[in-house]
């Protein structure tokens, strides 16, 4: 068991904190005295900063080398994750699509594709978003509802709605999740395709969730043309290719779950702040409880780390991890405006953000609820739930729940 | 970075399972639980395993392994219940071992010949300034014994010690007394004048608890650094922590088992969410352990600024975790599980006891608080 480097980490660590000392003036400030203020100016400069780490070799670490990546290992993309947070300068922009959207093109997607799209999502000249949840399909991903109907030119029509899409109101393509035969069973009939978010019908809109703020969008479909060509994994394989983006978003989370920010230390120095909190006794039990859930966490990730360095891919358990994350932090949003009192709710407190944000995060990436199913069903090897869709041509499945509504 | 674990690590663990299993562990749990005796003594299997030497250094006949090693045996042994008393044993050794005046104790203990207990002590932290020992009742901690040094240069102590995991049949108290106002290590033959060692009658038959009475004792002062002494009682947490996950472990594979062939209305009860969610809550509590256990079992000798905050944090998780694994065995089993005949009430007996010991689990949760708000 060891944490340490090898010599050959160390020398890549190294090398990537010799170039951020050197180039983080360069890099746009988002916090604190002069912090950019202007979404759109953010954006640009974010943009623009992606692509300075991209051509430094930052961004895409574990991308093949033929895609413009470094062809390195998770260890490496994690070293790499770490100095950026410890020059304290932002990580690339387009998480979603140098993370999961990138890779799922690599793993599904024609030549074509990869020699088109790869190239400018890697250095932010064109920022992806993830079009899969949608009103009616979000934990039951599968039931997705956007149709998309081939013409007889072989291109396709697509009408529908997306939500909770992140980025989209900047984003250039989307990867998204239609549904392209209702005669079979649900799994079978979608397909995944690449969106261009300028394209006529497409209509994106801000969600404003309960911190007044809108940090994801609804994306509304109407009558959307697209070439034949735009088919990503072919024509109903959509629910294979989506699994391949789940699984990367697993890994992502796993590798970079402490990058939320809702880590024991913050949480400590907050009640710390406060003289008679941090003498109190029963204030004391709970931030140490949920403290040390927290800082389970760190460590859940580095053997993740260590099974992806064995070639082994992270199972669902790493759903668990996210689940200590996001109620630790509601627990510590909890304790923390009972030390504070409303304050901690003032508008502009990072707690009253933070409180606002978390119960929806509690559903983000599938339901705590769906999380522990699968777990319960993937690991521990329980019986699943008994289902009514299995086997059923979507059409039918649709009608059978119009009627029993 | 690599937490796998080594070879020889497995081979440990699995040496373990393995010898372990040759005893029905469980049933001998049971059956002193309802003669009010203890059960049979497996010290001599320990022996022959090379337990009693784990963190004795090879100099004085030890294996010289690390915490983390040890944490596997006692994991394993968490995981059938039984009743070796390495909890007691093994952070005894460590003081000893890191100091040079404990040095001719060691051989015998390292080979099991005699077995050490610790005197568990718990360094002061900034709302206790005192080194302090487990009370015989209530929520004050009580001091320390005291050494005093007679004119012809001999070390006596005075003290009590309350609830002392495998206490009894020790041949050696190692503990941490003041002299002079200031705290050392001390050790004491259990022969010795002035040594009483009283057997309590204990909720979990398996866990062997004495109540120790030092009067005047003939003491031997041990030169271990007050980070050592420190370190024992840190060391005592993340192994209690260590012996929990084991038993929350096999705790959910019964559960699961159960769940997977119990049948009401037609389905196996492991496909309700109620029940599924409930033991995914139990895997959850048990992976956050584990993982607090590669934190506790790096950080003793990579980054021991570390070691109390994470021996702290898997005591504090493993503590509940075993509680909910312990109550989730029975409510999953209905109302069986809560019947004399059936083992969940011997997790669940464990579960209560061992939340209580070594300053309880409610005091490791402290600890993390004071580790975190001194940082912060």
């Amino acid at each position: 068991m060891d944490l340490d480097d090898t010599p050959e980490q160390a020398a890549y660590r190294e090398q990537v904190r010799a170039w951020l000392d050197q180039n983080k003036a360069q890099a746009p400030v988002l916090q604190g005295p002069g912090a950019l203020e202007d979404e759109a100016e953010i954006v640009a400069a974010r943009r623009a900063w992606q692509g300075r780490l991209a051509e430094a070799g930052l961004a895409g670490v574990t991308w093949p080398k033929e895609y413009g990546g470094q062809g390195l290992g998770p260890l490496e993309q994690v070293i790499c994750n770490q100095e950026i947070a410890r020059a304290k300068v932002p990580g690339i922009l387009d998480a979603i699509g140098v993370g999961m959207l990138g890779p799922t093109i690599i793993a599904h997607g024609a030549d074509e594709q990869k020699a088109r799209y790869l190239g400018p999502m890697l250095h932010g000249d064109e920022v992806w978003c993830q079009l899969f949840s949608e009103p009616a399909a979000g934990s039951d991903l599968a039931a997705v509802q956007t149709r998309a109907r081939q013409q007889d030119d072989g291109s396709w029509r697509l009408t529908g709605q997306k939500v909770w899409t992140t980025n989209a109101q900047f984003a250039s393509y989307g990867l998204i999740l239609a549904r392209t035969d209702v005669d079979v069973p649900k799994h079978k009939g979608m397909t995944m395709f690449v969106l261009p978010m300028d394209a006529e019908g497409v209509t994106v809109r801000g969600l404003r969730q309960i911190s007044g703020e809108a940090e994801f969008n609804e994306v509304f479909l109407d009558d959307v043309a697209l070439d034949a060509d735009a088919v990503v994994g072919g024509v109903g394989n959509g629910w294979g290719t989506a699994l391949t983006t789940l699984m990367f978003e697993r890994v992502t989370i796993g590798l970079g779950s402490e990058g939320l920010g809702y880590n024991s230390a913050r949480f400590a120095k907050a009640i710390a702040s406060d003289e008679h909190a941090r003498r109190d006794p029963e204030v004391r039990r709970q931030l140490g409880e949920i403290a040390s859930e927290l800082l389970a966490v760190r460590f859940t990730g580095y053997r993740t780390l260590s099974a992806l360095q064995r070639g082994q891919i992270p199972g669902p358990e790493a759903g668990l991890a996210k689940v200590t994350i996001v109620n630790g932090a509601i627990k510590s949003g909890d304790l923390i405006a009972d030390v504070l009192g409303p304050d901690a709710l003032d508008e502009g407190s990072e707690w009253a953000y933070m409180i606002s944000f978390l119960p929806g995060l509690k559903s983000a990436g599938g339901t705590e609820e769906i999380l522990r199913n699968t777990i319960g069903e993937r690991v521990l090897g329980l019986p699943p739930e008994p289902r009514l869709d299995k086997g059923i041509p979507f059409s039918e499945l649709r009608a059978k729940e119009a009627a029993s509504a | 970075m690599n937490l796998d674990l080594s070879d020889e690590q497995v081979l440990l663990r699995e040496a373990a399972r393995g010898t372990l299993s040759r005893f029905k562990n469980l049933e001998a749990a049971r059956e002193a639980l309802d003669s009010g005796g203890s059960p049979p003594d497996l010290w001599p299997t320990a022996v022959e395993a090379g337990w009693p030497g784990l963190l004795v250094d090879e100099a004085h006949g030890g294996a010289g392994l690390d915490a983390f090693d040890a944490m596997l045996v006692l994991g394993e042994c968490g995981r059938v219940l039984a009743a070796i008393p390495l909890l007691g044993h093994l952070p005894a050794t460590a003081i000893l071992d890191s100091s040079p005046a404990g040095a001719e104790l060691l051989p015998a203990l390292a080979s099991g010949d005699q077995r050490a207990v610790y005197l568990a002590a718990r360094p002061p932290d900034d709302m206790h300034g005192e080194w302090s020992v487990d009370p015989a009742g209530g929520m004050e901690r009580a001091p320390v014994p005291i050494a005093t040094r007679g004119a012809d240069g001999s070390t006596h102590v005075t003290g009590q010690l309350a609830f002392v995991p495998d206490a009894p049949g020790a041949d050696v108290l190692v503990g941490v007394a003041l002299l002079e106002g200031k705290p050392v290590g001390f050790a004491v033959q259990a022969s010795a004048a002035g040594v009483s060692i009283d057997s309590v009658r204990r909720y979990d038959a398996t866990r062997a608890l004495g109540h120790v009475a030092l009067q005047d004792a003939p003491a031997t002062i041990l030169d271990a650094s007050p980070e050592a002494l420190a370190g024992a009682w840190h060391l005592a947490q993340a192994l209690i922590a260590a012996e929990s996950l084991g038993a929350v472990e096999s705790a959910l594979e019964t559960s699961v088992a159960y769940a997977k062939e119990r049948f009401t209305f037609g389905r196996a009860i492991g496909s309700y969410q109620a029940v599924k969610h409930s033991l995914t809550e139990v895997l959850r509590q048990l992976e956050n352990g584990r993982s607090l256990l590669y934190y506790a079992g790096w950080s003793r000798n990579g980054a021991p600024a570390e070691f109390p905050l994470a021996a702290g944090a898997a005591r504090s998780v493993a503590g509940r975790a075993l509680d909910t694994a312990a109550r989730t065995m029975i409510s999953v089993h209905g109302g069986i599980g809560a019947t004399w005949e059936h083992d969940a009430p011997l997790y669940f007996r464990r579960a209560q006891l061992n939340r209580r010991l070594l300053g309880g689990t409610a005091l490791a949760s402290d600890q993390v608080a004071c580790e975190l708000i001194a940082q912060a």
